[in-house]
């Protein structure tokens, strides 16, 4: 294939034209008049000028550089890459969908209303949650919004001086991010021999400044936390509130809901659990959900039904207020809702089944190849951690750069960074076995490659469109935009 | 069996045998008795494809779209034409099924889309840099609070009432908790009222955040709120909740804005019921590295070949956790991508011809509205694509009776602003023919 490595602006040519417009049918304003000089554009616009044609090949030939879902496996730990089925895609662009004005009136929206409303009792339902708000546009967004409940539900009760998060050393980077964001100090436990929470170490650091504590389960190691009632009642007895990280609900729809563990506050991601697409990057959507006594602090507006009628309620007077535009990632929502209609309770509760079986034969394959630092029943994912603590030749960057060669999407590499060296591999369910043989197959011969030629996994990868990158100097001299 | 689950239990049996176990439930032995769910999911069984569709469609006809209306509505969501070639290369599941490019060398596709977009943000606001997109407009505008509070080691942000009230909603939340206090200034004519500013900075103040074209449509001048701000050594903010402007309105840049954040909605994203829309983010070369949010910069593979990469990461939540500049993980790329797409469909003199459309058919539509007698201006100011009218009757009656019309009547600016009753903000794209503008006049006219 030809190789094609150039920017729009490289292939702009003075007066080509992309776009048709019909001709301004009323009397043209004089742009010169209707504004003082001072107001109006001088400088020419630094917009591309090409033609129909180079815009469709340019980003064609774009896409050919790009690796997605569709394009094969993709067990990117923590981050769900499930197959995104189409039929959700056609029911998101339903111009009945895409063409509603956030403002119009409700009686002229009651179809999507309604279907917001039904996922919030969706989700609420597989989640153990009193009531869900589907306004946050992402994970992390998700996050912020239920640590500003956790806040507003203390303060509330005037027990302000609850300003601290617990954090285990596992968690995303996410969670003590958007601790800090919600105007939290921030105290990180490390976690004992098996990635578990550390019962003593919890218990030394709660005490009524506490608030809540952020909690992944399964964790970032695929491990289920087997004492999160005693850790949940430890939180609650000290005051405080405990949050769900929902990254990892995959492994348990219909096994068991963070609400019955204990959980006060959730967030789920849309994107993983919820099969919508990943997007190269997003948008992704992170509805938040609550226990009954946090309901009043969720964010503006609330989906109501009153009577017959779908609408949308400001008036809450304990609400954190509103955290995102309008309602949520409606585009996303509809996928998810589709997705929950299609697959129906068995169907999810299957989807959780085959997300864990397919891990951990996938963990069982590989463990004698790599380095299994904690040998367990894994729960939608597991974590390797290179070869081992004595084998430093190659690293886990050198694995995942091969990997590019024999045409698979790496696993997360370096995290959780609990775990040395760590490749963290979540196959999900949308994956056969055959798939994950020859994932398995290619691993193995990288750990054989590994001790023979070491070097054809330093200078990996050999046959992608670009090679290994410079990103020191890409930080050290930013080049962030294209300039003539 | 199911259609999204390719292992049957022959596969399941192979796999299980492996393993060494009987049965799946040896793999959630790990999950205490007591928080077991004991009980199906109340949700319904799975439906067929057909089934789903024809249900979903349901709910959507249950909905009156803008092809059902013509719309007149705007108040930072714009029903502009979207060129039919962004659905074609968006459904390219090259792009849509791919994350985060945490790989570069199999995700040049979506880094190089980055940074043509940011140097497309970065060349019509006027800025040095721009970053790889932010969730929306609002969150844009917080997180730009936020930078310019850590870049001052100030507490406080002044923002002008004549900043969409969403925004200033979104803002007052993160605000609220992240123990910055937030000043709003009242409005003079219809906009930011410099003298009112002068008294409301003072040396905690962070940053000043203002709208051009502002939330009643009016092109606010920046000169004096440009010179206050800075004399006080606080960030001027600049929204831009309606980007379709720039393609004739003077940057941000060029006025002196130290961020720039906005609502890149119109830029080919559909209405979509307000979501997903993405937000910008530019600044000055000063302020890159305290830029929040992913950043895409150039670089050279080891053979010497131009390549794109995810750079400045050392700011970012996922290495720097607590002490990061902000909490936010992804961007909205699929967005950004549209953006990016159309910017460069419509090109260099595509936006400007959009730009003066919109300005041309609002003011034809502002002429002929103040001309019916029915209604009279609110502001005498510079407008853009929005403008604010005045009537004897209740905005709300007034849109009641234009939907009889199959009329996507003005935002009812009441809501928001105690003491504008009976003022309606009508938005007029270049979508609208002048026969619907007329239709619209001559409805009002008869009311």
């Amino acid at each position: 294939m030809r190789e094609y490595n150039e920017l729009i602006f490289e292939i702009s040519r003075e007066g080509r034209i992309a776009y048709t417009l019909p001709a301004c049918d009323v009397p043209e304003t004089c742009i010169k008049s209707s504004f003082p000089a001072s107001m109006l554009r001088e400088k020419e616009l630094g917009l591309p000028e090409v033609s129909e044609v180079d815009v469709i090949r340019h980003y064609t030939l774009l896409s050919n550089k790009n690796y997605g879902v569709d394009t094969g496996f993709y067990p990117l730990g923590s981050c769900t890459m499930k197959y995104n089925p189409k039929i959700n895609e056609d029911m998101a662009s339903l111009p009945k969908f895409t063409g509603l004005h956030p403002y119009q009136p409700e009686e002229t929206a009651q179809g999507a209303l309604r279907l917001m409303h039904d996922l919030d009792g969706m989700l609420a339902e597989i989640t153990g949650m009193a009531q869900v708000s589907l306004q946050p546009a992402a994970g992390a967004h998700g996050e912020l919004a239920g640590l500003m409940i956790i806040k507003a539900y203390h303060q509330n009760r005037g027990d302000s001086k609850r300003n601290k998060i617990i954090v285990p050393d596992s968690a995303h980077g996410t969670n003590p991010a958007s601790a800090s964001v919600a105007g939290f100090d921030i105290i990180q436990i490390n976690s004992d021999e098996k990635g578990a929470v550390d019962i003593e170490a919890l218990k030394a650091v709660l005490n009524d400044e506490v608030a809540g504590l952020m909690l992944t389960n399964p964790s970032t190691l695929g491990l289920f936390e087997k004492n999160i009632k005693e850790i949940a009642d430890l939180v609650h007895e000290a005051g405080g509130l405990l949050y769900y990280d929902g990254a990892n609900m995959n492994a348990i729809m219909g096994y068991t809901r963070p609400g019955d563990m204990g959980f006060d506050v959730v967030h789920l991601n849309l994107h993983k659990t919820f099969s919508t697409p990943h997007g190269g990057g997003g948008p992704g959507s992170g509805p938040v959900g609550v226990s009954k006594k946090l309901v009043d602090f969720l964010p503006v507006p609330v989906i109501e039904k009153q009577a017959d009628k779908y609408v949308l309620n400001y008036d809450k007077p304990l609400s954190i207020g509103r955290v995102k535009s309008f309602y949520g990632n409606f585009g996303v929502i509809v996928r998810a809702y589709a997705y929950v209609l299609t697959m129906g309770a068995e169907g999810l509760k299957k989807a959780s089944e085959m997300a864990v079986l397919n891990a951990n034969y996938m963990k069982e394959r590989l463990k004698n190849h790599y380095y299994l630092p904690i040998d367990d029943i894994c729960k939608h994912e597991f974590v390797l951690s290179c070869f081992g603590p004595d084998q430093h030749e190659v690293s886990t960057l050198d694995i995942a750069k091969r990997l590019l060669d024999y045409g698979y999407h790496p696993p997360t590499i370096y995290f959780p960074l609990i775990v040395d060296s760590a490749i963290m591999i979540e196959p999900t369910e949308t994956e056969s076995k055959e798939t994950m043989d020859k994932f398995i197959d290619a691993m193995i011969l990288i750990a054989e490659e590994a001790k023979t030629n070491p070097e054809l996994l330093k200078s990996a990868p050999h046959n992608t469109h670009v090679r290994r990158l410079d990103e020191v100097k890409a930080a050290r001299t930013p080049v962030l935009k294209w300039s003539k | 069996m199911h259609p999204y689950i390719p292992n049957t239990t022959i596969e399941e049996d192979q796999m299980l045998q492996s393993i060494g176990i009987k049965n799946t439930d040896a793999l959630f032995s790990d999950i205490p008795a007591e928080v077991r769910l004991t009980r199906k999911l109340n949700l319904g069984d799975s439906m067929s494809e057909l089934e789903l569709s024809r249900f979903v469609k349901g709910l959507a006809d249950k909905n009156k779209s803008i092809d059902d209306m013509v719309c007149f509505l705007g108040a930072g969501a714009y029903d502009h034409y979207i060129p039919s070639i962004i659905k074609h290369i968006t459904s390219r599941s090259e792009f849509y099924t791919a994350y985060t490019p945490y790989q570069p060398e199999i995700s040049q596709g979506t880094l190089q889309v980055i940074f043509e977009y940011q140097t497309m943000i970065a060349n019509v606001t006027g800025m040095d840099v721009a970053n790889a997109s932010m969730y929306d407009g609002a969150t844009a505008c917080a997180e730009a609070g936020m930078m310019a509070v850590e870049n001052t080691k100030r507490k406080s942000l002044v923002v002008s009432k004549s900043v969409h009230p969403e925004v200033r909603q979104v803002l007052a939340t993160y605000m609220k908790f992240h123990g910055v206090e937030v000043v709003e200034l009242d409005c003079k004519d219809g906009v930011t009222d410099a003298e009112a500013l002068k008294t409301a900075v003072s040396g905690t103040t962070a940053g000043v955040v203002v709208q051009s074209p502002n939330f009643f449509g009016i092109v606010e001048d920046l000169t004096e709120i440009e010179s206050i701000t800075h004399n006080s050594k606080a960030m001027l903010i600049v929204n831009v909740i309606d980007p379709i402007s720039l393609g004739i309105l003077k940057t941000p840049g060029e006025l002196g804005a130290d961020i720039v954040v906005g609502e890149g909605q119109a830029f080919g994203n559909s209405l979509n019921f307000g979501g997903p829309y993405v937000g910008f983010m530019a600044t000055t070369n000063k302020l890159m590295r305290k830029m929040p949010g992913r950043i895409v910069g150039e670089t050279t593979d080891i053979d010497g070949k131009r390549a794109f990469v995810l750079t400045l990461q050392a700011r970012e939540q996922h290495i720097r956790r607590e002490k990061a500049t902000s909490n936010i993980c992804s961007n909205q790329a699929l967005n950004a991508l549209i953006s990016s797409i159309y910017l460069t469909t419509m090109g260099k003199n595509g936006l400007k011809e959009v730009a003066e459309q919109c300005a041309s058919k609002a003011h034809y539509a502002y002429d002929q509205i103040i001309g019916t007698g029915k209604f009279k201006p609110v502001f005498d100011k510079p407008f853009f694509k929005e403008f604010v009218v005045q009537s004897s009757r209740k905005a709300s009656e007034i849109n009641a009776e234009l939907l009889k019309h199959n009329i996507l009547g003005g935002y009812d600016l009441v809501k928001d602003y105690p003491g504008m009753e009976n003022a309606l903000l009508f938005c007029v794209t270049e979508k609208r023919t002048k026969q619907e503008i007329d239709k619209l006049v001559e409805i009002l006219k008869g009311m």
